[in-house]
């Protein structure tokens, strides 16, 4: 036996072994939000990539393209989302080596995200991430998410994170099964500027991508009109007398 | 400070959801609601807990969903060598001993699962069978797991009045309602869990296993 391999600190939970498992993620993404529409599926994602409290990156793009048909959005660690980028690319690939004419559709991706994530969480090493995966394939929209400990499920709107406390609300008050483009995207503005008002790690700087029979469509980064003049903006301590 | 200040991980989480099910003298009563819900998130209102195993054969589970899909896909997978290796489904009796054997596998590892399994034996007779997480089971007349069972079980208790295990001769392990009574005792079963339990409500999905068939119905829930 190889002498360095019966060093203790090769041994027990905290070696070397352990210490490339993610134990807590690094540098993270906000909320995502993916909605049914009209003609197809619509994401919106900030480009924030926070370092704790930091905000360390602001043009990180957390919305692509899988495939022909599919969507991929990622909330959390920007390295496991990248992982599982180079993961789905081996995957397409592979796939499209087979020159049958087949191609993966988003049931199947966001099957094999499921089952990524999963596995990962059995071994004690999760993908720190919270996916929202949609697309169309032979007139079928699909939207699902699956989250870093392998739970999973299909909606007609899903947001991650913060984006579940407060952009659900607005999403199940306004959202129809035959919403517009130009609606959808309306709806998703107001999600993500409610999300900047509240959420301290998102910016004002953002994607929304549309997938249809027709194509995948990312958009260029830009940001919303806001308006900070509310009162309880303004003055936020006001009526908390005594208090800090 | 003692160590940095970070998020931590859970390999657990806690779906929740109330599953139900009744054993009647030809046929079966399974029922479980279709809120999936993450500490006081609801992440969908329309999913389905109930697994159809077999013909005769369903599985309704609450507790951690990733863990209760890996499960299903497990016995689905299993059933369907049985059915190439033996040329017939599985008998529920059998599919209960598999759910035991599958559940047990994993006994420090635990699928955080919590299952009813429901259908009808080889005689035709309605049959129920409730687990543990680690897979103790036993063979009930009825049944309740999930997060509002300790308020459904007790309800059961005093309106089926199921025969004590201990009489001999060996009581017959159905009740004696009709099934059209069973099916409404259990959507008023589940209207009361859902005024108590948050982590029960939106939708009732009932299916009802009888000799020629299976039958589904939905009815609606509490949303908030």
């Amino acid at each position: 036996m190889n002498s360095i391999d019966s060093t203790p600190a090769k041994q027990g939970l905290a070696s070397i072994e352990g210490s490339e498992r993610t134990l807590y993620p690094y540098v993270t993404g906000t909320s995502v939000i993916g909605i049914k529409y009209k003609d197809g599926i619509l994401i919106a994602a900030d480009m924030g990539g926070s370092y704790g409290s930091t905000l360390r990156y602001k043009s990180v793009e957390r919305i692509k393209p899988i495939g022909k048909h599919s969507l991929l959005g990622a909330s959390g660690e920007i390295s496991d989302f990248q992982e599982i980028l180079k993961y789905l690319d081996e995957l397409i690939v592979y796939d499209n080596m087979w020159d049958d004419g087949n191609s993966l559709g988003p049931k199947e991706v966001h099957n094999y995200l499921t089952r990524v994530m999963y596995n990962r969480r059995n071994k004690f090493n999760p993908l720190w991430n919270s996916l929202v995966l949609g697309g169309v394939k032979k007139g079928q929209k699909y939207l699902g998410m699956v989250s870093m400990i392998g739970v999973h499920f299909e909606d007609n709107h899903i947001a991650t994170g913060f984006g579940n406390h407060l952009a659900r609300p607005i999403l199940r008050e306004e959202w129809h099964e035959n919403i517009s483009f130009e609606d959808g995207v309306k709806l998703l503005e107001k999600c993500m500027r409610v999300l900047l008002y509240r959420d301290r790690s998102a910016i004002n700087k953002l994607q929304i991508a549309k997938i249809t029979e027709s194509g995948v469509f990312v958009s260029q980064p830009y940001a919303l009109k806001t308006f900070w003049g509310y009162s309880a903006f303004e003055n936020p301590t006001k009526g908390a007398e005594g208090s800090w | 400070m003692a160590s940095k200040q970070h998020a931590n991980w859970s390999p657990y989480d806690n779906n929740g959801g109330t599953c139900v099910a009744i054993a009647g003298a030809d046929y079966c009563v399974i029922a479980a609601d279709t809120r999936m819900s993450s500490g006081y998130n609801i992440l969908t209102r329309d999913y389905s807990k109930i697994c159809k195993l077999a013909d005769k054969c369903l599985l309704a589970s609450s507790g951690f969903q990733a863990d209760v899909r890996a499960l299903q896909k497990v016995l689905t997978a299993r059933h369907l060598i049985y059915q190439h290796q033996h040329n017939k489904q599985m008998s529920c009796p059998a599919m209960g001993q598999l759910l035991s054997n599958t559940l047990y596998y994993k006994r420090f590892f635990p699928y955080y699962a919590f299952n009813v399994l429901g259908g009808l034996d080889e005689k035709g007779q309605g049959c129920v069978f409730t687990y543990d997480a680690v897979g103790s089971y036993e063979r009930v007349v009825y049944s309740t797991q999930g997060s509002g069972s300790t308020l459904i079980m007790p309800v059961l208790d005093n309106k089926l009045k199921a025969p004590s295990p201990l009489i001999l001769p060996a009581k017959d392990a159905v009740t004696p309602l009709i099934e059209s009574e069973a099916v409404d005792l259990v959507k008023d079963v589940f209207a009361s869990a859902v005024e108590r339990d948050i982590y029960t409500g939106d939708r009732l999905e009932i299916v009802v296993v009888k000799p020629d068939g299976i039958r589904r119905e939905f009815i609606e829930l509490r949303k908030d």
